[in-house]
């Protein structure tokens, strides 16, 4: 074993670029994406929470930055990430019951959530411009 | 094959990291919370668009909306905390820098988490 090579050109087995992409596997990296996106989205939280316990005057600010244009794009990116992740989410809760796992529900729940997340954040964000 | 794990070993099923499934439940268990827990802001953040400074005070300052707000940070944070540590270890094989990335999502879990426990609780009690 003296000579075994660890550090570099050990076989790898096939990974992402290999594959061609199924909806399956598109939606697992939707999952691990989408929360990445969240994790760092909880900024734009904090700020928003912050700016309401620091006063008016900034508040309105950072009201004015996350109502503009680009605020609101970014903000129905966050929606729906939340949506998606929370679905993918629910996924992995029926697959912890050891169910879903067949050819036809796994294919079914892959489309339920992807088509579920985007018609849920279009009724959310037409819900918010309603009650305005 | 014989197995040279001792029975005090097998019945702990701590594995090699010590932890057995305690990163795994700890995911599931805020999961669930999140699953009600972040509706619930998702809703208070719709019904609160549009609200000038002084009605979202006057919402946040609710003691039962404080609460719960509280409890969506914690569960929240404490996930992604959890989430981000799987991505990295997945992604960042230098022990250095896996042990500083490591340590980042700690620190910018706690910061986040933090900053917005402050600030609910500066507005529930009037600051």
């Amino acid at each position: 074993m003296s000579n075994a090579d660890l550090r570099g050109n050990r076989p790898l087995s096939p990974h992402l670029q290999i594959y061609k992409p199924i909806l399956t596997m598109v939606m697992s990296i939707l999952h691990r994406i989408t929360g990445a996106a969240l994790y760092f989205g909880t900024i734009l939280l904090a700020w928003w929470l912050i700016a309401a316990a620091a006063g008016p005057a900034y508040f309105d600010f950072v009201n004015e930055l996350y109502g503009s244009i680009l605020g609101r794009l970014i903000l129905f990116g966050f929606t729906w990430a939340l949506v998606h992740h929370m679905l993918g989410g629910l996924r992995h809760f029926i697959w912890d019951m050891g169910a879903g796992f067949g050819k036809e529900s796994r294919e079914w729940l892959a489309k339920a959530t992807i088509i579920g997340s985007v018609s849920l954040t279009l009724i959310l964000w037409i819900i918010g411009y309603a009650v305005r | 094959m014989t197995d040279m794990r001792t029975p005090l070993n097998k019945v702990r099923g701590l594995g090699s990291a010590k932890e057995g499934t305690d990163h795994f439940w700890k995911q599931r268990v805020t999961a669930v919370a999140n699953v009600f827990l972040i509706s619930f802001f998702v809703i208070l953040v719709i019904s609160m668009q549009g609200s000038s400074h002084g009605d979202v005070i006057e919402t946040l300052k609710n003691p039962l909306i404080s609460i719960v707000l509280l409890l969506v940070i914690l569960s929240g944070v404490y996930h992604m905390k959890l989430g981000m540590q799987v991505i990295i270890e997945d992604y960042v094989h230098g022990e250095g820098l896996k042990f500083l990335t490591l340590m980042a999502n700690t620190f910018f879990c706690a910061f986040i988490g933090f900053g917005c426990i402050f600030a609910v609780l500066k507005i529930g009690f009037g600051g």
